[in-house]
């Protein structure tokens, strides 16, 4: 299907750019730098650098001022890359957040005192609207408030929201009877009730999590903070350490001085888990944002962590994993009776059936016979109805009537027809091959069976074979009977299924598994999975689905596939694995660090110590000025990563770990040494 | 100067460990019965019961983290008024032959908070300043509590990491009867006995004063119940000795199989935490992976210091002197038995030395330290060497568990800001301890004149002595005079912090994992026991200990090395 998508912002466009870069510096107030702490430790190294190369202009050599200069110039750098990633983080998010909030202006509403198209109406503004008030909404006109559709059906156009060009029907009761303010109601009028505060909007929300406004740090971020905090406080004793141990050293050998404020400061920063301090905010806001361009918004950034955690995830059948219709698949004619008196039958009794199995009766008929069915003049339908539960045709007196095997065989002999021993085998033998079965009878002979059969979505079973592959339990939820069911599940790969399931069937297997210790996901639509919505910990609702179920739900899928799950779990997961691979990246490059500053600042006391220069760096200025710049630059040149995520693989866990701490730890490792050669040398050759 | 026999040394090492491993998995499994309370039936069982009445409880109710830990503090706070009594009013008191005075002031404070912290560094000599009555009813009572308690907060951290959606982590008073009753007297007991036979001394008589032999003057000799202290010394990890001179003094290991015996006993406890917790977890596993750690970071340090000591002291080599350098080693327990204890002794936070490391050549010197700045994690004291572990893969299984795309989790309990916080209180505070002490002790004027060889080797001297206080291991770098008030009081402060802040932590951890529910394993776990966990906890262990370290290890050990190997 074509589809009109959000227009995509590159990470890179100029003036998302020209924006971030303009962030970077206002971040740099301390006041909002806190949000970082670790960083705000560099700024204030940056600060008593700086101060110490105005005081020492006067008192030091040129060389050591040039020396100090860059190593200041190069820690502010570094704080201000930092800002910059998480600018350019946000700068996506707010871009987007404008487009929408252009559809959030305040409109003029028409409220009514009762729930009646001619009711008399005043305007007011859509700001002023309370839950519980009655609007009414005519064509072209734009719906105040989110909402609830209680009298009319209209075309509505969610572009706005969704993105998708195509309008989509909002109809009173059932559910489809959700409508979110700033939609456009395009054809006929509707009644809405408000059902939201003004300012708690859908879109209010959404435009605040898409900005990160209401970004909160997750407790994954907390406690990852927590661990970067204590390893800066301990670099902070480290390199305090030093000074004493240095000017003690020097003082014995009566060479060389101790290690200078420079140098520590330089240490320091180098040492600090800088690489993931800095871009641990943009990791999360990038997660976020790649949600978004799928288009799926999450209402916390909790909820997306959680989903990298899911062990169980309950899908509907219907829509998730078979496509939304059943379709004809053969006609099964029942011992003493010829298959085409059963597709005559079929054909009569399907011609006013609008659903698509009644559609795809048709067709089936028209393939098997070539001919196309042509309609008797004179027929005179039969409607479904509840209390006979089939439906069909009257043709020259003659009824052509198809339903479930129950209906039907409780019907006929009521006519004084007889139910053909061979039927219940038949019956049976199509339920177990996951198809449903549809009795077709004329007048009051059983003439056989159709077989409706459920088509799987394509490529659902290798999903499924991948979930199981990464340890996530798959559990099929429908109103099928069992039989039926479990052809499906085996036919799908799903681990489980619920079959013959009722709303507090679905809220009870939540509730059990997760007392189990699991961590369940499921998307819903309807009202009736609203509790289950809200019992589970990633809940997932369709846009299309009613507004208790989007209220219930911590994520939102504008497209309304709920296949999406699987990619809300990975972005979930990648989120995850992004700040474990830049922590592990980050702390590996001590190593490097240590090697390159610790003879540099210590050689002239112990010449001896030259030996730990083992990348042979050509003066200890150059070697901690290359650990300096290598340690600022690596930061703008991870951004790519920490905005892509690092890519999920499904593979078992301990594979994953070691695959990928070989690649950011061992990298993390040798990467650094490279760098500060490299750079030492460029150095080397310049200065 | 003796020759070395590698080959020799090397099967005993391997024979040893064998021999251990043995034991801590059968050792294991007893100390878990003690703690299930499997052995508090029958009369036993009604002894303890009328014995948990009359100190007010019962054996059926258990505390929250906090009830836990108060009891443990005011357990620990009464051992240490009650000890610091002691040390300051001996003079006044029975078992006194020689007529000891009370400590001064600073030293009794620093002792009191040495013993019940189970650090048992001594900046006083045993033998001529602390009464039978001290040694006996102080020293050796808290040779059985301090590594009580140690032993117990291990416990509350195992019931609480594999216990589910419950906030009790055990009864203090219970546990600590039982550890004392069922674990400590036992073993202690049988090990003095056998000490005994061996040649250790256990009286109250008079120091005997001989006359001296050649052109040596008179001479006293001291006396004591040594054999009684001795065995809970070594089996509780204390490393506390009777005599100055610890386990190198004849009276207290007085043959190579009395030193194994020791070493034995040092080990028991530790190497069989690991295996209580794979019992408890129910995956011996998960008892083995931690213990594989511990015996990868330990097998290394060991050959290192061996390897490290074989060609001796190449000043020497220079004078055509060959063989090790047998200055401060005794010579009945040669290299092998010297390095095996010496590892073991820091490995875990015992600290009883048999021989001096001052002496020890500049990287085999570094071996010790390295293994109490580590954290003491392998195999780590009695008790709080496992907590600490836990406290390490906390650590570990966060960052794995991240980069495998799951909030992470340990045993199937997930590992969130309260954990995060508490583990890293655990593995870093006794780290910055020592980066900050040694800082501040450089500032005061007079730290040159305590150290022995100031330069690089005093360096050493100086961070050894706040690496074994803050670690509460309690080994000294022999040369090195921490006897001043500032060592005193600043010791005091290092071991009370070094011991109780993990110890408070790592209970407020197993009390807050305690609640949690437990995600049943899959394919998308982390297996904690796997190899590649198993390699990864041991890096991130050094890592971290690297970093810390790197700055003071190059002006200390390696330039010491660089500079006695001829590169100045």
């Amino acid at each position: 299907m074509a589809r009109k998508r959000y227009p995509r912002f590159g990470a890179l466009e100029p003036g998302l750019v020209r924006e971030a870069l303009l962030g970077s510096v206002l971040k740099l107030d301390p006041r909002r730098q806190i949000e970082n702490p670790v960083m705000l430790a560099v700024e204030i190294g940056g600060i008593v650098t700086t101060a110490g190369f105005f005081v020492g202009l006067s008192t030091v050599t040129g060389e050591q001022s040039l020396f100090t200069g860059l190593v200041s110039l190069w820690l502010w750098l570094t704080v201000l890359f930092s800002n910059f990633a998480e600018s350019l983080s946000e700068g996506r998010g707010k871009a987007r957040a404008a487009s929408l909030r252009q559809s959030r202006t305040s409109v003029p509403a028409r409220r009514i005192e009762r729930e009646a198209f001619d009711a008399p109406a005043n305007e007011v503004a859509s700001s002023d609207l309370r839950p519980g008030d009655l609007v009414l909404v005519r064509e072209s006109e734009i719906i105040p408030g989110d909402g609830e559709v209680v009298r009319g059906a209209a075309l509505v156009n969610e572009a706005a929201i969704t993105g998708e060009s195509a309008p989509v029907v909002r109809e009173a009761g059932g559910d489809r009877s959700a409508v979110t303010g700033g939609t456009t109601v395009l054809a006929n009028e509707i009644i809405v009730r408000v059902t939201t505060e003004p300012g708690r909007t859908f879109l209010d929300r959404m435009i605040a999590m898409v900005e990160g406004a209401e970004r909160r740090k997750t407790p994954n971020e907390v406690a990852l903070e927590i661990l970067l905090l204590a390893l800066t406080a301990v670099f902070l004793a480290v390199v305090g350490n030093i000074y004493p141990v240095s000017a003690y050293s020097a003082s014995f050998t009566g060479s060389g001085a101790p290690a200078s404020l420079t140098v520590l400061v330089a240490l320091f920063v180098c040492l600090a888990p800088t690489t993931i301090a800095a871009l641990l905010p943009a990791i999360g806001i990038a997660g976020m944002d790649r949600l978004f361009q799928r288009n799926i918004v999450a209402l916390s950034g909790r909820a997306i962590e959680a989903a990298g955690d899911v062990n169980v995830l309950l899908l509907d059948k219907t829509g998730t994993i078979t496509l939304g219709n059943r379709q004809a698949a053969e006609f099964v004619p029942v011992e003493g009776q010829s298959r085409d008196e059963l597709m005559q039958a079929s054909l009569l009794s399907s011609y006013a059936d609008e659903t698509p199995e009644g559609r795809s009766i048709l067709a089936l008929v028209r393939e098997k016979t070539g001919v196309a069915p042509a309609c008797p003049p004179d027929a005179r339908f039969i409607p479904f109805s509840a209390a006979t539960r089939v439906s069909g045709a009257e043709c020259n007196g003659t009824s052509y009537l198809k339903g479930a095997a129950d209906a039907i065989t409780r019907l006929v002999p009521e006519r004084g027809g007889a139910v053909p021993p061979d039927l219940a085998t038949k019956v049976n033998g199509i339920a177990s091959a996951g198809g449903t079965p549809l009795v077709v009878a004329r007048d009051r002979t059983i003439l056989g069976v159709i077989f409706l059969k459920d088509i799987l979505k394509i490529g659902i079973r290798e999903r499924f074979a991948d979930l199981r592959r990464i340890g996530i339990r798959t559990v099929m939820i429908t109103g099928d009977n069992p039989l039926t069911a479990a052809a499906i599940a085996a036919e799908a790969g799903v681990d489980d299924y619920l079959a013959e399931a009722k709303p507090d069937d679905k809220l009870r297997l939540i509730r059990e598994t997760q007392d189990e210790g699991y961590m369940v996901a499921m998307t819903g639509d309807g009202t009736n999975d609203a509790p289950a919505l809200a019992q589970a910990d990633v809940a997932v609702a369709m846009n299309n689905g009613t507004q208790p179920a989007r209220e219930a739900a911590n994520i939102i899928d504008l497209d309304s596939d709920p296949t999406k799950l699987l990619d809300i779990v990975e972005i979930g997961k990648e989120i995850l694995m992004t700040r474990g691979a830049l922590t592990t990246f980050s702390i590996a490059n001590d190593i490097a660090k240590y090697f390159a500053i610790i003879p540099a600042a210590l050689v002239g006391i112990y010449p001896q110590l030259v030996i730990l220069n083992i990348m042979d760096l050509a003066t200890p200025q150059s070697a901690i000025l290359s650990a300096v710049i290598f340690n600022a630059l690596v930061i703008p040149l991870l951004i790519p990563i920490a905005l892509a995520g690092v890519r999920f693989k499904p593979m078992p866990a301990s594979r994953l770990f070691a695959y990928n701490l070989i690649i950011f730890g061992l990298g993390g490792l040798v990467a650094p040494f490279i760098g500060i050669k490299a750079l030492d040398l460029l150095i080397a050759g310049v200065l | 100067m003796a020759q070395p026999a590698p080959l020799l040394d090397g099967l005993l090492f391997i024979a040893f460990f064998i021999a251990v491993t043995i034991a801590g998995v059968l050792f294991g499994r007893y100390m878990g019965h003690v703690f299930s309370g499997d052995y508090s039936r029958g009369i036993p069982g009604t002894l303890e019961a009328r014995l948990f009445r009359f100190i007010g409880t019962s054996a059926g109710e258990e505390e929250d983290w906090m009830g836990y830990a108060r009891e443990m503090l005011i357990f620990n706070g009464i051992g240490f008024i009650a000890l610091l009594a002691l040390l300051l009013l001996q003079g006044y008191l029975p078992l006194n032959p020689e007529g000891f005075g009370a400590f001064d002031p600073g030293t009794a404070l620093h002792t009191a908070a040495s013993f019940v912290t189970n650090t048992n560094y001594q900046i006083y000599a045993g033998e001529a300043s602390a009464s039978y009555l001290t040694q006996m009813a102080g020293f050796t009572v808290q040779n059985f509590l301090s590594p009580a308690t140690g032993i117990c907060i291990a416990i509350a951290v195992m019931r609480g990491v594999t216990r589910r959606s419950t906030d009790r982590i055990g009864n203090f008073r219970v546990d600590v009867t039982r550890c004392v009753l069922y674990i400590l007297i036992p073993v202690a007991f049988l090990a003095a006995l056998l000490l005994v036979s061996q040649g250790v001394i256990q009286n109250v008589d008079p120091y005997v004063h001989a006359a001296g032999y050649g052109p040596a003057g008179p001479q006293t000799i001291a006396m004591g119940p040594v054999a009684s202290q001795e065995a809970v010394k070594e089996f509780g990890t204390n490393g506390g000795g009777f005599f100055n001179a610890n386990s190198a003094h004849p009276y207290e290991n007085p043959t190579p199989f009395t030193n194994l015996v020791e070493i034995f006993l040092i080990l028991l406890i530790p190497v069989s935490l690991p295996f209580v917790f794979g019992r408890m977890a129910g995956s011996m596993r998960q008892g083995w992976a931690i213990y594989i750690v511990m015996l990868a970071i330990y097998l290394p340090a060991l050959g290192t210091l061996y390897v490290a000591e074989l060609d001796g002291n190449p000043l020497m080599g220079q004078l055509d002197v060959t063989g090790i350098s047998m200055e401060g080693k005794e010579v009945r327990f040669g290299l092998g038995g010297t390095a095996l204890f010496a590892a073991s002794t820091t490995a875990t936070s015992c600290g009883a030395v048999n021989a001096m490391f001052d002496s020890f050549m500049p990287i085999a010197g570094m071996v010790p330290m390295l293994l109490i700045l580590l954290g003491e994690v392998a195999f780590g004291g009695v008790g709080s060497g496992f907590y600490t572990v836990i406290g390490f893969i906390v650590v570990a299984v966060f960052i794995a568990g991240l980069m495998i795309g799951r909030t992470p989790e340990y045993l199937g309990k997930k590992i969130e800001v309260q954990e995060m916080r508490m583990a890293v209180l655990t593995v870093l505070v006794p780290g910055v301890l020592v980066l900050i002490l040694t800082g501040v002790a450089l500032f005061l004027p007079g730290t040159a004149g305590a150290m022995h060889n100031p330069g690089p080797h005093g360096l050493s001297e100086l961070v050894y002595t706040f690496a074994s206080m803050s670690n509460n291991n309690g080994s000294a770098f022999a040369g090195f005079d921490a006897s001043g008030i500032f060592y005193a009081l600043a010791g005091a402060a290092a071991m009370t912090i070094g011991r109780f802040v993990p110890a408070v932590a790592m209970l407020a951890l197993a009390g807050s994992i305690a609640q949690k529910k437990t995600v049943p394993p899959g394919p998308g776990t982390l297996p904690t026991a796997s190899a590649t966990f198993t390699v990864w906890t041991i890096l991130v262990i050094l890592i971290v200990g690297a970093l810390t370290f790197f700055p003071l290890f190059a002006m200390g050990p390696i330039v010491d090395h660089l500079l006695l190997s001829g590169g100045g």
